[in-house]
């Protein structure tokens, strides 16, 4: 099994100068140059725009100057180690090793029963491993009641308490923990400022929308200031348009948030893409992959992951001798590891809209079998040597019937060559044709 | 509205009549009438005429105040035994996974199908004189008699009906546990709230409206027990079912057992009452149906404070 350590790599350097932008802030008072001081300071200059501009650049949200004292504490971890859950004699999650940076954004991606949920589960506290070993920060958790763990979660269906209001529902945790009562005001006014969910903290539950009641949601979580927060498929139950939003409010609490470790369980592809620093793939209880959203999609490493991080066109090939490799009696100029030996099958991936119509490099010559209308692009489906090859095209203004010979091609770098069988037998289609539709 | 509106919403109204009709007359024969003629006797000495007469003489009697006493008292100590105790065995069979919890749930359901003297039996059974508790005890020291002694006394009737009436508490009390996501439990757990802030705060409240109605239920149930009243208490206990049997049946003083059944009935009804109100006070205000645009939207004030 493959860990899956290393800590967020893209991205972080810029967060870390962001936080030391904030600590500047909040420890001196006195704000650097990249600071909101300076967005202010722009904004004075130039205008609104200026000071937003600034901001985009630097980073810094309206909550930064809201100081975090979290923002001061080291920033904690999430590593679990060989960890195997198992409910009778079934294994829902097998030997997971996966270590999420301090203040890194890690997604848990994969279908449902991949037991991605139950690893969130095992780091909550509320599944006991039936071995291995769960850590936040240098802390053993593995044998702590989640009460003790000191994280905080964020559930698919809000889970807040009906018969409180929402002020009251966010003050739950601090109360808890006995936070002196001035205290406890202060930080539920802070938690829902954040959230943007200051001006229903007086409303109850059923009094909210969806996407309000998942923020009241996040902010219960945020008051307690955890140093891990835990997000079970969060969005899944928003309409489409509350998610989109909520999808940019995460990437800006994640923003705001940089001291606290988020590990997001999602079976949603562009939610893990658009947040995450890293995605964790799983699929029947195991890690699959684990990378950067731009590695995995890029680079896959396996055919699981090709296919169930964005469309791939999945085609069985064989290793040429004389370099590049050869499918349906065509040779493609591709790169090849220099591990594969010739004659060797493999199985070329290619995502569709990497995929051009008409002649080119590593041409495909097949038969329209069927075209798809998208809007802004048409998706074309060729019969090539008895596989099915998908395209996406910018919408044609002229579409050829089915039958029509027609001819793809894409760049030998947009193809990446994966061992055969790797990932097939966890799902992964290694056929063209089971990519189709 | 024109006429030919009118008209239509005439003949509604008039349909609605003849459809209420059976069962307000349903209601009124077989429930209201004998009510009625209840309170009529209670008002009609044997002499004839009407009086409040026998209001009088039955409220200064002190066999009648003692079981006004002792009718309160049982009912209401029964009651609280029976939340009590209700609710921590349906917070175990709800929450605590044990062997048995489900065929223990069944049980339940076929406990509340018992009649109320077989409880009561199976308690002499135990806790009589000559009872299994008696018997260890005069086994295992010698003694001529055991100390339990207990039965025929308020004592016996307050365990007979908190051991009879705590499944009808545990019944709505499990329906309503059954409604409690989860994913609340543990969301208050991962905020750092241990079992008993979590069954105070979140399983608590969620329960009340289950626990106010099997409470109110057990409590006038209890004030109109009469089974398990003439199996263990006859001797030493008399409440008000068992005054309103003593005067019709044994004295043959009907106006006064009506009298007595008219304050039973008061009784009932005003608990019942007072029930309504306190769980109308306790209720939060209703919410409106669509929620009620908020001062500011949020999304202005994010970008009111990213502008900041």
């Amino acid at each position: 099994m493959r860990r899956a350590g290393g800590g967020a790599r893209t991205g972080r350097r810029a967060r870390a100068a962001r936080d030391t932008a904030v600590t500047g802030t909040t420890d001196t008072g006195t704000a650097t140059d990249s600071g909101p001081a300076a967005a202010r300071a722009a904004e004075a200059d130039a205008g609104p725009a200026a000071a937003r501009t600034a901001e985009a650049d630097t980073g810094t949200g309206a909550a930064r100057t809201t100081d975090p004292p979290r923002t001061h504490r080291p920033a904690t971890g999430i590593r679990l180690e060989g960890v195997t859950v198992a409910y009778g004699g079934n294994t829902v999650l097998d030997s997971l090793d996966l270590t999420v940076g301090p203040g890194e954004f890690m997604a848990l991606l994969g279908p449902s029963g991949s037991g991605k949920t139950t690893a969130l589960r095992a780091v909550a506290g509320f599944v006991r491993p039936a071995s291995g070993r769960v850590f936040l920060g240098d802390r053993d958790v593995t044998d702590l009641p989640p009460h003790r763990r000191g994280v905080g979660m964020v559930v698919q269906q809000y889970a807040l308490f009906p018969h409180m209001r929402v002020d009251a529902n966010v003050a739950f945790g601090l109360r808890a923990r006995r936070t002196p009562r001035a205290e406890t005001a202060a930080r539920v006014a802070e938690a829902l400022e954040t959230t943007g969910m200051a001006a229903y903290a007086r409303r109850y539950p059923r009094e909210l929308s969806g996407g309000q009641q998942q923020r009241v949601a996040i902010a219960r979580a945020l008051a307690v200031r955890p140093d891990v927060l835990l997000l079970d498929e969060p969005l899944s139950a928003l309409d489409a348009r509350l998610r989109s939003g909520m999808l940019a409010e995460l990437a800006r609490l994640h923003r705001e948030l940089p001291g606290v470790s988020m590990l997001y369980v999602t079976h949603d592809q562009v939610e893990a893409l658009t947040l995450a620093d890293r995605v964790a793939v799983m699929d029947r209880a195991r890690l699959q992959d684990c990378g950067t959203p731009h590695d995995l999609y890029r680079r896959p490493r396996t055919a699981f992951t090709a296919s169930f991080v964005g469309d791939a066109n999945l085609l069985p090939v064989t290793v040429a001798a004389g370099g590049g490799v050869e499918f349906a009696g065509t040779v493609l100029d591709v790169p090849v590891p220099a591990s594969a030996a010739p004659g060797a099958s493999a199985t070329l991936c290619v995502r569709p809209h990497l995929v051009g119509l008409g002649d080119g490099p590593n041409v495909l010559r097949g038969t329209l079998a069927e075209l798809r209308w998208r809007g802004a692009t048409h998706r074309l489906y060729v019969e090539v040597g008895g596989h099915r090859v998908e395209a996406d095209v910018r919408e044609l203004r002229e579409t050829p019937p089915p039958g029509t010979e027609v001819s793809l091609h894409f760049a030998a770098r947009d193809a990446v060559l994966l061992p055969a069988g790797a990932g097939e037998d966890e799902g992964g289609a290694a056929d063209g044709r089971r990519r189709a539709g | 509205m024109g006429a030919a509106g009118r008209g239509s919403g005439e003949r509604g109204a008039g349909r609605r009549w003849v459809l209420a009709l059976p069962p307000v007359l349903v209601l009124g024969l077989v429930f209201l009438y004998p009510l009625a003629l209840v309170v009529q006797q209670s008002v009609s000495p044997d002499g004839g005429g009407h009086s409040v007469a026998a209001y009088g003489q039955v409220f200064a009697e002190s066999a009648f105040r003692g079981a006004l006493r002792n009718t309160v008292l049982i009912a209401v100590g029964a009651t609280v035994g029976a939340l009590l105790l209700g609710f921590a065995l349906a917070l175990v069979v709800a929450f605590v996974p044990f062997p048995g919890g489900k065929a223990l749930s069944r049980f339940i359901d076929v406990f509340l199908s018992f009649p109320s003297f077989l409880i009561t039996l199976a308690l002499l059974f135990v806790y009589g004189t000559a009872g299994m508790a008696n018997g260890l005890w005069t086994g295992a020291t010698g003694a001529a008699e055991g100390p339990f002694d207990f039965l025929h006394t308020p004592w016996g009737v307050l365990l007979a009906e908190v051991t009879y009436f705590t499944p009808f508490v545990m019944r709505p009390l499990l329906a309503a546990f059954s409604q409690v996501e989860t994913a609340q439990l543990e969301a208050a757990a991962s905020l750092g709230a241990k079992a008993p802030r979590i069954v105070r705060k979140v399983i608590l409240p969620e329960a009340l409206p289950a626990l106010a109605a099997g409470g109110s239920l057990v409590l006038v149930m209890c004030l109109n027990e009469f089974g398990i009243v003439l199996f263990t208490g006859a001797k030493g206990v008399t409440t008000l079912p068992t005054l309103v049997y003593g005067k019709a049946i044994l004295d043959g003083d009907y106006p006064g057992a009506c009298v007595v059944a008219v304050v039973d009935i008061a009784l009932s009804v005003a608990l019942y009452g007072l029930y309504r109100v306190l769980s109308s006070r306790a209720a939060p205000a209703a919410p409106s149906s669509r929620p009620s645009r908020p001062s500011r939207s949020p999304r202005t004030d994010g970008v009111r404070r990213a502008r900041a």
